[in-house]
């Protein structure tokens, strides 16, 4: 989240698209009521199914999975067709006037430079004009031709209201009816937020899905304002502390980078990481990034990192391809190239796609830990259970050790939130039976290793016999010295240079915030993100005043929110050039003629002038993109890409399948439904619903009886159409698997017109296996294509094409 | 925001329940002195537009009245399982309503209970002394001893809401939390609900907050928004703030006028003193029984019938306020 949870209830307009709040985060919704209660703010719901969070809509609309983009890049187009713009916000803070490189372009679904073989492009040309100063060059006026602006309008002229409802089956009226909903929020006194979750993300497309709205919300002026941005609601309670400190393959702790191979060296790492600003007088605060690495470093080996070793540089994995996701993994165990497989806190048979792939793959590796507080369908992959699990023990030679652990009520610790609250929390209760805290477990296996490192030897045992283990208790790091750890401290006595009898750090005190981290050794810090979390003052996760000044719903003394305890990211865009709060009714900061003062932490330096320094100061730009430049893989506007199985062939580019960059792995291109494949006419996906929770909670008597059997979702028609009758079982099958289910034929599920043709969705929500106090189902995920996102790998979840008929139910 | 009620005192002294025996206003089939003063009355308000069916409230009522659902199957609807139960006491009825007048669909969704109605019709029809009671706050509660499982408050209650345990053959249903408001708690439901759908205060202060919800409504076109707090049944203790309040039945057959059923007003009136008769004549001949055939017993065959039913789950404890620690062992 830009904003955080409470500051839901400051907004006009909700705009739930990519998600289904009301279900998935039934408790963040209520600042969603509150907004509707006290504000009169309206509340609007896009989606393929009319869902729990649109029964308390203003307005609903449905859409197709997988045709968000078509749906956004329209909205851009109505509301610059129609002035719907907030100029002034637009002008100043976006790159609108940034002038793009000669020989940028974009035609038939594809941007310069792509190679049908690699699947990728030479982005060379997605890039700025640079003057002779180092400077991108820009024409304020909005006239040159290849301006962001101009091309921008281009790209999205294509999306008339009539070419939304061909692609995305929204009928034209429900189309405009929204656009003006949106568009009035283009006033610098009414703001919209986007709630939006694995609805965008689990595409072969998602990032540029939110892309698309953030761009949106960028020409409304509704990013770094009280009730607006773009707001990410995170699936687990911790998913995105998961990302914050680094748990996947391509990222160290604060989104730093794992170096590549061809990165030999630190200099060589450091050389595209200046950051230089691409306008004068910005802050481009990635500037310090050699701070944030290197205090990362001496976090993680202390004396053995030095100036002289490059501060461990070696030490570090060297990623030879783009990143070890999920799906690369399991394509690796396939493969036989990958043997060994820890399953923390993971599910993988029920939560990746293709199930049947990923039991094939399990039974290849020579051991599978499974480190989890509950028994997991993946731990037990090698059992039969008949029609839902179908396996021969015999014949398969994994060695499956489970390691049972504490669950988060057992724990002490922070959890992370949606919008970026660390709130510290202690255990609720002890852990049963031999469950160990995943710490315990984690630095037990670390000391037996570094044993048997220290023994034996082997290729390169100093990273591992060097890391920095100072824990009172080296067979189990207590949740504050890891807290401690993570949020940083001065190594020594650190003097001012200017006054070397001031002394500006004391060796051994915990750093008040990331703006103390050093490159010279002197400082260490896990996390720079989070420093703050844990200072001199204290835990700052742990505190609980709920004190709000003037009701701005900021609650800067409850818990800490990282960065730098600030609530809303990129505040200083809440002003106008001259520091004015666009609507000083949310107020938020402003600049009193010195310093920038208000009720959050300002996301700007103390005394930078409001018309010298933008507001975007992560950016070297200062600005926010609407041209995102070579940053990600599939384009810099997002493009209306059909999912890899689609009901038609793409309107505006009917030569492109999918999206054009994503990775396919060659087995899995042929079990890919081919395009308006008559054998899989419907269009398939999955959700989540209220009553449980991931794959969890079917382990528990109470939600069981809320929701204890699996089912699929049509609509009366189809259900006509095929024979199918409410309650009864049917059979849904994609290429890749089949399920049984009982129907739950609904008004809430309408037949779509897309290009001419009547589509069918069938939802499939997915909480079922084999394990667990509900009655047994199947993985959703039998059905499910394993591809992914271009640029981060999330699988494409939401929309594939199966095929459905009635059925006599399971044989027991 | 509602006011959200503080969580309790950790103080042992301020769990002393805040009512009882002595706040009685009615008690089934028997006659008593009401107080003289009455406890200001309480109501829970169920407010249907607000809430997103997420059953949160479903699940906290299993919770907090240690009750044990059995996992049924899905019947090709949400709601589950299909109908109240013995330990089901409140549950969510989703109803896919296609509005006339705007060809637009609207998922209704109603949590269904006991609505305490102030004039009870379960117990008027209630023939056992002190197995229906109502406090002078309005809770209507069923006291489980002195309950002979008849069936009558079933027909007496024109909401159709209390079931008969298949384990103890005495009648069950929502207690309004009586043991949680004793000690200054709103129901565990009214603690679940996660968008304040369900709010709980002075019946008063619900009837204001309802006003102000109602407002909100019509700004958005329910022209026919109000509150449901139906006279027949001289008003209730749990009530509904509904978008269309001139068809109540749409939202899963909430019956548009609520009235005590006929038989039941005549057998409180002239039969009752006659069956009163009658019963004397039947307890009469009960004593004759023991006197001449000895005590009923109780064969090893029933008690091994009441295990299997009871499936070694614990019975649930009689409804009726007690001390909060007594309902959480």
């Amino acid at each position: 989240m830009t904003n955080s949870w409470t500051d839901i209830r400051n907004t006009d307009l909700v705009v739930i698209m990519g998600g289904n709040a009301a279900e998935a985060h039934p408790c963040g919704f209520k600042w969603v009521t509150e907004a509707k209660a006290n504000r009169g703010a309206k509340l609007i719901v896009i989606d393929p199914r009319y869902n729990r969070s649109a029964s308390v809509a203003d307005f609903y609309a449905p859409i197709r999975q997988g045709s968000d983009i078509a749906f956004l890049m329209g909205l851009i187009n109505w509301c610059i067709s129609n002035d719907k713009v907030q100029w002034a916000y637009t002008k100043a803070f976006t790159n609108a006037a940034f002038i793009v490189k000669e020989g940028f372009a974009y035609q038939d679904g594809l941007f310069t430079g792509y190679d049908e073989e690699k699947r990728d492009y030479n982005r060379d040309s997605w890039e700025y004009e640079i003057g002779p100063d180092g400077y991108a060059l820009v024409d304020d006026t909005l006239q040159h031709p290849r301006c962001v602006w101009n091309l921008l309008k281009q790209h999205v002229a294509i999306y008339t209201p009539e070419m939304v409802e061909r692609i995305c089956g929204t009928p034209k009226d429900k189309f405009l009816h929204i656009a003006q909903m949106i568009g009035e929020c283009s006033s610098p006194t009414k703001t919209m937020t986007s709630m939006y979750a694995l609805g965008w993300t689990q595409h072969s497309k998602g990032s540029q899905n939110i892309r698309g709205m953030a761009m949106l919300q960028l020409i409304l002026g509704n990013i770094g304002v009280r009730g607006g941005g773009m707001n990410a609601l995170r699936g687990h309670s911790n998913i995105q502390g998961l990302t914050d400190i680094g748990l996947m393959s391509n990222l160290i702790p604060g989104y730093l980078n794992i170096p590549a191979d061809k990165e030999v060296d630190f200099a060589t790492y450091m050389s595209t990481r200046g950051f230089k600003p691409l306008r004068p007088n910005q802050m481009s605060y990635w500037q310090n990034y050699k701070k944030f690495f290197v205090s990362f470093m001496k976090s993680m080996w202390g004396d053995a990192a030095t100036a002289q070793n490059d501060w461990a540089y070696d030490y570090l994995p060297k990623l030879d391809v783009s990143g070890y996701d999920v799906l690369r993994a399991f394509e690796l165990m396939k493969q036989g190239k990958m043997n060994v497989y820890f399953c923390q806190g993971f599910n993988p048979l029920q939560a990746f796609p293709n199930k049947a792939k990923l039991a094939e793959a399990l039974a290849k590796l020579k051991l599978l830990v499974v480190m989890d507080p509950l028994q997991t369908e993946t731990a037990r992959f090698w059992e039969d259970h008949g029609i839902y699990n179908k396996a021969d023990p015999a014949s398969i030679k994994t060695e499956v050790i489970q390691l049972p652990s504490t669950c988060f009520a057992e724990d002490e610790g922070s959890l992370v939130n949606s919008g970026r609250w660390l709130q510290w929390h202690w255990p609720g209760g002890s852990p049963p039976g031999e469950a160990k805290h995943d710490t315990w477990i984690m630095a037990q296996i670390h000391l037996r290793l570094k044993e048997l490192y220290r023994k034996e030897g082997g290729a390169f045992p100093d990273p591992i016999l060097n890391l920095n283990w100072a824990y009172k208790d080296p067979g189990e790091p207590s949740p504050e010295e890891l807290a401690r750890e993570m949020n940083g401290s001065a190594l020594v006595d650190v003097f001012d240079p200017n006054d070397p009898s001031k002394k500006i750090l004391e060796a051994g005190k915990q750093l008040s915030g990331f703006g103390l981290y050093r490159d010279d050794g002197t400082t260490a810090g896990g996390c720079w993100i989070y420093s703050g979390c844990w200072t001199e003052v204290g835990n700052m996760m742990a505190r609980r005043d709920n004190s709000d000044p003037d009701e701005t719903g900021a609650y800067l003394k409850w818990s800490f929110a990282w960065p730098a305890n600030r609530r809303i990211l990129y505040n200083r865009a809440s002003c106008d050039l001259d520091g004015k709060p666009w609507d000083p009714s949310r107020k938020l900061i402003e600049w009193d003629g010195a310093k920038w003062t208000g009720y959050d932490v300002p996301d700007i330096a103390p005394t930078a002038k409001p018309r010298e320094v933008g507001p975007f100061i992560m950016n070297p730009e200062g600005s926010s993109r609407l041209f995102v430049r070579k940053m990600m893989r599939d384009g810099p506007f997002p493009v209306h890409y059909e999912p890899f199985e689609s009901p038609v062939a793409n309107v505006i580019a009917p030569k492109v399948r999918g999206n054009p960059v994503a990775r396919v792995f060659a087995d899995d291109w042929k079990q890919f439904a081919d395009i308006g494949d008559p054998n899989f006419p419907y269009a398939g996906t999955t959700y989540r619903l209220t009553e449980h929770f991931h794959y969890w909670t079917k382990n528990n008597h109470v939600n069981s009886v809320l929701q204890p059997q699996q089912f699929v979702e049509i609509s009366e028609e189809l259900a006509k159409e095929k024979g199918i009758v409410k309650g009864g079982w049917v059979r849904v099958w994609s290429k890749r698997g089949e399920l049984l289910a009982i129907a739950v034929v609904t008004k809430r599920i309408k037949p779509m017109t897309i290009d001419g043709k009547t589509v069918h969705v069938v939802g499939v929500p997915i909480h079922w296996g084999f394990v667990g106090a509900a009655r047994k189902g199947f993985p959703a995920n039998v059905l499910t294509p394993f591809v992914g996102d271009a640029n981060i790998e999330t699988p494409e979840f939401k929309a594939f094409m199966v095929n459905i008929e009635p059925s006599t139910g399971p044989v027991a | 925001m509602f006011p959200p009620i503080p969580n309790p005192s950790v103080d042992p002294a301020a769990a002393a329940p805040r009512f009882g025996e002595k706040d009685l206003i009615r008690r089934s089939a028997s006659t008593i002195e009401p107080p003289a003063t009455r406890l200001t009355e309480v109501a829970k308000l169920i407010d249907v537009t607000k809430c997103i069916g997420c059953k949160a409230c479903q699940a906290a009522c299993l919770e907090w009245n240690h009750l044990t659902e059995e996992i049924g199957i899905n019947h090709g609807v949400y709601d589950n399982p299909m109908d109240l139960t013995e330990n089901t006491f409140t549950l969510m009825r989703f109803t896919e309503w296609v509005n006339p007048e705007t060809e637009n669909l609207e998922w209704l969704i109603r949590k269904d209970g006991c609505m305490h109605c102030e004039d009870p019709g379960c117990l008027k029809a209630c023939p056992s002394p002190g197995a229906i009671v109502q406090y002078s706050n309005g809770i209507v509660d069923f006291q489980h001893e002195n309950c002979i499982g008849c069936g009558y408050c079933i027909k007496g209650c024109p909401f159709n809401i209390p079931r008969i345990s298949k384990v103890d053959h005495t009648a069950y249903k929502c207690t309004l939390c009586s043991d949680r408001v004793a000690v200054g708690q709103g129901p565990a439901c009214q603690k679940a609900c996660p968008t304040q759908a369900i709010v709980f205060g002075t019946k008063e202060e619900m009837k204001g907050w309802a006003d102000f919800r109602i407002k909100d409504l019509k700004s958005r076109g329910f022209e026919n928004a109000g509150l449901y707090d139906p006279q027949g049944v001289g008003g209730t203790h749990v009530m509904y703030v509904l978008h269309h309040a001139d068809q109540p039945s749409i939202y899963a057959g909430l019956p548009d006028n609520p009235r005590i059923s006929p038989i039941v007003e005549t057998w409180k009136g002239i039969t009752k003193y006659m069956g009163m008769a009658l019963m004397g004549v039947a307890a009469a001949a009960g004593v004759l029984h023991y006197l001449v055939a000895g005590p009923n017993k109780v064969t090893e065959e029933d008690e091994e019938n009441a295990e299997r039913l009871a499936g070694g789950a614990t019975v649930p404890p009689p409804a009726g306020p007690a001390p909060l620690e007594g309902r959480r062992s």
